[in-house]
C-alpha cells in the first residue's frame, strides 16, 4: 500500500537573530505505512518535534519533500485537505482547546471545514464517544482532568476523520492515570479505526506498545525497528541521553554478568517468564 | 483566594427562560430596558416589577440572587436618590433643615429613579443567568452579523470573547500558583504603601504576560492544525431556531411595554 | 532523639469551608520528619499532596491542628510567617513559569533579597546555588527567557537553594524533561543533598525515581497518610500502592510475581542494582548443588 507519509531527505534550519543558522534536520527520510503505529523517541533538541510539524504542513521542508496522501506539502491549495489527513495533538491541553464547552470545541474543526450541522452534531457524538468522553460533552474545559482536557483535544482531531494522528508528547504533562487514559484511547484508535499513529515521545514504556520505534539523534534517523530490536541497542539508546525499559536493562544487565539471555524482552511479562525458567533451571 | 471568585454567573437550568433563543434574550432584554426607561408614572414601573417578578419566578432564580447583583451599585443607588430628593422642588414640602428641602415630588422622583436601576440591574442579571456565556456571545455574534457588511470584524470579535471566557478560569489559576511560588521566596505582597505594593506585582505580573503569549501561541497552532481560516465559509454545529415560545416570550413583553404606556397617558406622570 | 524538623498534629486542610464547594484536602496528618532525611512524597492527583507540602512552609495555614518546623510552632505568631518560608524552601511544578528579571543572576538573587540579607552575602549565595544546578557564568548574565526549558528549571531550583533551606521540598522537579534533563535534576538534587546534609522532600509520581534517590517514602491516600516509612517497607506493600492507583516500578512488578509463581525471590526490590544482585546469589546458591 501507498505510504501516508513519505518524507525525502528534509533539511530544516533554524536561526536565532545574530546567530549562525543550525541546522535541525539532516537529510532525513522516513515512510509512514497507514495503520501503522510508530513511537518517535529522541532527546529534547533532537528534531523530533520539527519532523513532526512537517507532517501536517505547520513546517515546510527548506530542503528535500515532504508528501502527505501523496500531496508535496508545499502546495498551498491543499493545505486545509492536508491538515484534514494529518491531525495534531500537543503537549499542553490547555493550550488546545479552544471552546468553553467541551462539545463545541470538538465541533471547532469541522465548524472551519464548513461541514453541515447535523452532520457535525454525529460526527462530534461519536468522536466524543471513541475517546470515552461522550459524558462529559456539556462540562466546561476547567472542570476536567488532564488526562480528560488531553483525550478532549483528540476527539477534536478524530472528529475531522483523520487518516494519522500525530502527537507531540501527549502525556508529559499528566499524572500516571492520565497517561494511561491517554494512550489506551490512542491505542484504540490505532486497533479498532485503523487510523495511522506516530507518537513522540519521552516514555520507554509507551514506545514500548508501539509496532515501530524511531530514534532521532541530531537531526538523522539513528535507529528504526521494531520496539524489541531498537530497545536491544540499550549502550547506543544510553549514549543519546534515552532510557530503556526496566525489564530490558535488568536482563541487559544479567547478561553483561555472563548470562545469555535472550536480548529482546520489552515487556514485564516476557522478563517474568524468562527469570522463571531462569531460577528454575538453577534450582 | 482567587479562584472562589466566581466567573460568568451562569446558573445552568432546564428552564422556559433558559430555553429562548439567545437572541431573542438579547432583544427583550433591550426592550425591558426601553420599558423602564417610557415608564413615567409608578404604575408603570410596577409592570417592569412584576414583569421581573414572573421572569425570575420561571427560570427558577431565586430573588435573593437580585440583592446580590445589586449590592456592588448601591452606592450608586444611594447617590442618585439623594440627589433626586433633596433638589427636586415641587408638590408639598415634607420636611425642611436649613437649605436643604425634601418635598413631594423630590421623593416619588428619588423612589422612582432607585426602583429603575434595580429593575435594570435586575433585568440583565436575569439576561446571564439564564444564558451561558459561549451562548451569549453566539447571540450577539448574529444579532450584529448584518454589520459585517460595513466591515466590523463581528467573527473576529466574537471569537475573541470566546477565547477570553475560555482562558479565564485558566489565567486565574495560574496567577493564583505564580502568586504562591514568589511567596515561597520570600515576596511580600501584603505590608508596605502603595508604591511597594505596587513594585510586589512586577514578579506576577511578568510571568503572567510570558506565559498568556506562550499560551497564545501555542492555541493559535493547534487552531491552525484544526483548519481555521477567520469566520468564511463556517458553519455552526448548534443552529439558532425560533421557536413558537419565542414568539410567546416576545408578545409577552410587547404586552408589558404596551401597558406601560397605556399607564403613562392614564395616569399622572411624576416630572 | 533530635528534634524533628518537620512535625505535625492532628493537621487539617479544608478547601472554601463553609461554602457549597468544602472538601478536606488533608485530614488528621501526624508526621514526623528527621533532620536530614530524603524522603519521596507520593500519592496521586487529588490525595492531597500538594495541599499538605503547602503547609510546610507556611503557605497554608491549616484549619485544624498543629505544625512545627524545628520545634518552632509555625502559627505562634503568624505575622512572622515568612521567618519559616526561608527555612522551607519549595520548588513547585513547572518553576520554570515564575521567573521574571532581566537576568538569570538577578533571578536567582530575587529570594535572598528578600531575606534582607548583604550585598556580599547575596552575591555569594547566588554563585553558590548556582554551581550547584551547573550554571555557567556566561548564562547568568543571560535573560532567563533566552535559555532552554531545562536551564530554566535549574535557574528556577537555584533561586530556592539561593535562599539556603533547611528543608528543600521540590514538587515534581523533572515533570516534562526527557530521560537526560532528568537524571541530571535528580543527580544534582542528590549531590546537593549528600553535601549539605539538608533535609529533601521530593514530591513525584515516578515510583522509579523515589526508589532511586529516596531513603524513605510518604504515601498519601484520600487526604491521609497512608505510610510514612524507609523506602524498602513502603515498596513492600506494592500491592496496595497499586491499588490506589500509583505506580510502583516495573523492576518491583516483576520481582512481586516471581515471588507468586513461588520463587524465592523478596518482594522488596526496586532498583536494577538490588535485583541484579539478587538474583545473582540466587543463581550461585543453585550452582552449588550441581556442581
Amino acid at each position: 500500500m501507498d505510504s501516508i507519509i513519505v518524507a525525502d531527505k528534509l533539511n530544516f534550519y533554524y536561526q536565532n537573530e545574530g546567530e549562525a543558522p543550525q541546522r535541525v534536520l539532516k537529510d532525513l527520510s522516513i515512510q509512514i505505512a497507514p495503520g501503522e503505529f510508530v513511537a518517535v523517541l529522541g532527546h529534547n533538541g533532537s528534531g523530533k518535534s520539527t519532523l513532526a510539524k512537517h507532517f501536517n504542513a505547520i513546517l515546510l521542508p527548506q530542503g528535500g519533500v515532504c508528501y502527505v496522501n501523496g500531496i508535496d506539502t508545499r502546495q498551498e491549495d491543499k493545505l486545509f485537505e492536508i491538515r484534514q489527513q494529518v491531525g495534531m495533538v500537543f503537549q499542553n491541553p490547555d493550550n488546545q482547546i479552544v471552546a468553553t464547552i467541551v462539545e463545541e470545541d470538538v465541533a471547532f474543526a469541522l465548524e472551519n471545514m464548513g461541514v453541515e450541522p447535523s452532520e457535525i452534531r454525529r460526527r462530534v457524538d461519536e468522536a466524543l464517544r471513541s475517546v470515552g468522553m461522550y459524558e462529559f460533552r456539556e462540562h466546561a474545559p476547567h472542570q476536567l482532568s488532564g488526562g480528560q482536557k488531553q483525550r478532549v483535544a483528540i476527539a477534536g482531531i478524530i472528529a475531522m476523520r483523520p487518516r494519522c494522528i500525530v502527537l507531540d508528547e501527549p502525556t508529559a504533562m499528566l499524572d500516571p492515570r492520565g497517561r494511561q487514559e491517554v494512550m489506551r484511547t490512542i491505542r484504540r484508535l490505532n486497533t479498532e479505526f485503523g487510523i495511522t499513529v506516530v507518537l513522540i515521545t519521552h516514555y520507554m514504556d509507551e514506545a514500548a506498545q508501539c509496532d515501530r520505534v524511531v530514534v532521532v539523534d541530531d537531526g538523522v534517523i539513528l535507529l528504526d525497528d521494531t520496539p524489541k530490536q531498537v530497545f536491544s541497542h540499550v549502550e547506543e539508546l544510553k549514549k543519546v541521553g534515552l532510557d530503556v525499559p526496566q525489564a530490558t536493562e535488568l536482563i541487559y544487565e544479567l547478561n553483561r554478568e555472563g548470562l545469555s539471555l535472550p536480548r529482546d524482552i520489552i515487556s514485564e511479562e516476557e522478563c517474568v517468564t524468562v527469570l522463571a525458567e531462569l531460577l528454575s533451571h538453577s534450582r | 483566594m482567587l479562584k472562589d471568585i466566581t466567573i460568568g454567573q451562569y446558573f445552568p437550568g432546564k428552564s422556559i427562560v433558559h430555553r429562548l433563543d439567545p437572541r431573542m434574550k438579547i432583544i427583550l432584554t433591550v426592550l425591558f430596558i426601553i420599558m423602564l426607561f417610557t415608564a413615567n408614572n409608578f404604575a408603570g414601573m410596577g409592570v417592569g416589577i412584576l414583569f421581573l417578578v414572573v421572569g425570575y419566578l420561571v427560570s427558577r432564580i431565586p430573588f435573593s440572587m437580585i440583592g446580590k447583583s445589586i449590592k456592588p451599585v448601591v452606592p450608586i443607588i444611594v447617590f442618585t436618590a439623594v440627589l433626586n430628593m433633596f433638589f427636586i422642588e415641587g408638590g408639598r414640602v415634607l420636611f425642611e433643615i436649613w437649605v436643604l428641602k425634601i418635598t413631594t415630588e423630590g421623593l416619588s422622583l428619588a423612589a422612582m429613579m432607585a426602583l429603575r436601576i434595580i429593575c435594570l440591574i435586575a433585568g440583565t442579571s436575569l439576561l446571564t443567568y439564564t444564558t451561558s456565556p459561549i451562548a451569549l456571545t453566539d447571540g450577539i455574534e448574529r444579532l450584529m452579523s448584518p454589520l459585517k457588511h460595513l466591515k466590523v470584524p463581528v467573527h473576529e470579535l466574537a471569537m475573541m470573547m470566546t477565547i477570553a471566557l475560555r482562558f479565564i478560569p485558566t489565567l486565574i489559576e495560574e496567577t493564583d500558583k505564580i502568586m504562591s511560588a514568589q511567596k515561597a521566596r520570600g515576596a511580600d505582597m501584603e505590608s508596605g504603601g502603595v508604591m511597594q505594593r505596587a513594585k510586589a506585582l512586577v514578579p506576577i505580573l511578568i510571568p503572567l504576560f510570558v506565559s498568556s503569549f506562550r499560551r497564545a501561541e501555542e492555541l493559535a497552532l493547534a487552531m491552525e492544525c484544526r483548519c481555521y481560516h477567520g469566520g468564511e465559509g463556517r458553519t455552526r454545529m448548534k443552529q439558532l431556531k425560533l421557536s413558537y415560545l419565542d414568539f410567546v416570550c416576545c408578545g409577552f413583553v410587547v404586552f408589558c411595554l404596551l401597558a406601560t404606556i397605556v399607564c403613562n397617558n392614564l395616569l399622572p406622570s411624576v416630572y | 532523639m533530635s528534634t524533628p524538623v518537620i512535625q505535625t498534629e492532628n493537621l487539617s486542610y479544608v478547601y472554601s469551608k463553609g461554602t457549597p464547594f468544602e472538601k478536606t484536602a488533608v485530614e488528621n496528618v501526624n508526621i514526623q520528619i528527621e533532620k536530614g532525611a530524603f524522603v519521596g512524597v507520593i500519592g496521586h492527583t487529588g490525595s492531597g499532596k500538594s495541599t499538605l507540602i503547602q503547609h510546610f512552609n507556611g503557605l497554608l495555614a491549616p484549619t485544624s491542628g498543629k505544625i512545627w518546623i524545628d520545634g518552632e510552632d509555625m502559627w505562634a505568631n503568624p505575622k512572622e510567617i515568612r521567618k519559616f518560608r526561608f527555612k522551607v524552601g519549595l520548588v513547585f511544578q513547572y518553576p520554570e513559569y515564575q521567573l521574571f528579571e532581566e537576568t538569570v543572576y538577578k533571578d536567582i538573587a530575587f529570594g535572598p533579597t528578600n531575606m534582607g540579607l548583604s550585598q556580599e552575602e547575596i552575591d555569594q549565595r547566588v554563585r553558590e546555588a548556582a554551581g550547584f544546578v551547573g550554571l555557567t557564568e556566561e548564562q547568568m548574565a543571560k535573560s532567563p527567557f533566552e535559555l532552554s526549558g531545562g536551564q530554566k528549571r535549574r535557574v528556577a531550583i537555584a533561586g530556592v537553594l539561593a535562599m539556603r533551606p533547611e528543608v528543600l521540598i521540590l514538587d515534581e522537579p523533572t515533570a516534562g524533561l526527557d530521560p537526560r534533563g532528568r537524571e541530571l535534576i535528580l543527580g544534582q538534587i542528590q549531590e546537593y543533598h549528600r553535601r549539605n546534609g539538608n533535609t529533601i522532600l521530593l514530591v513525584s509520581h515516578s515510583m522509579e525515581d523515589v526508589a532511586k534517590y529516596a531513603q524513605k517514602a510518604l504515601v498519601m491516600n484520600d487526604s491521609r497518610v497512608f505510610m510514612y516509612d524507609d523506602v524498602d517497607k513502603v515498596f513492600a506493600h506494592a500491592g496496595e500502592i497499586e491499588q490506589m492507583g500509583l505506580s510502583v516500578p516495573q523492576i518491583t512488578r516483576i520481582f512481586l510475581r516471581l515471588a507468586q509463581l513461588g520463587y524465592p525471590v523478596s518482594s522488596d526490590v526496586y532498583t536494577i542494582e538490588q535485583a541484579k544482585a539478587q538474583l545473582m546469589t540466587l543463581l550461585k546458591k543453585g550452582e552449588r548443588p550441581n556442581a
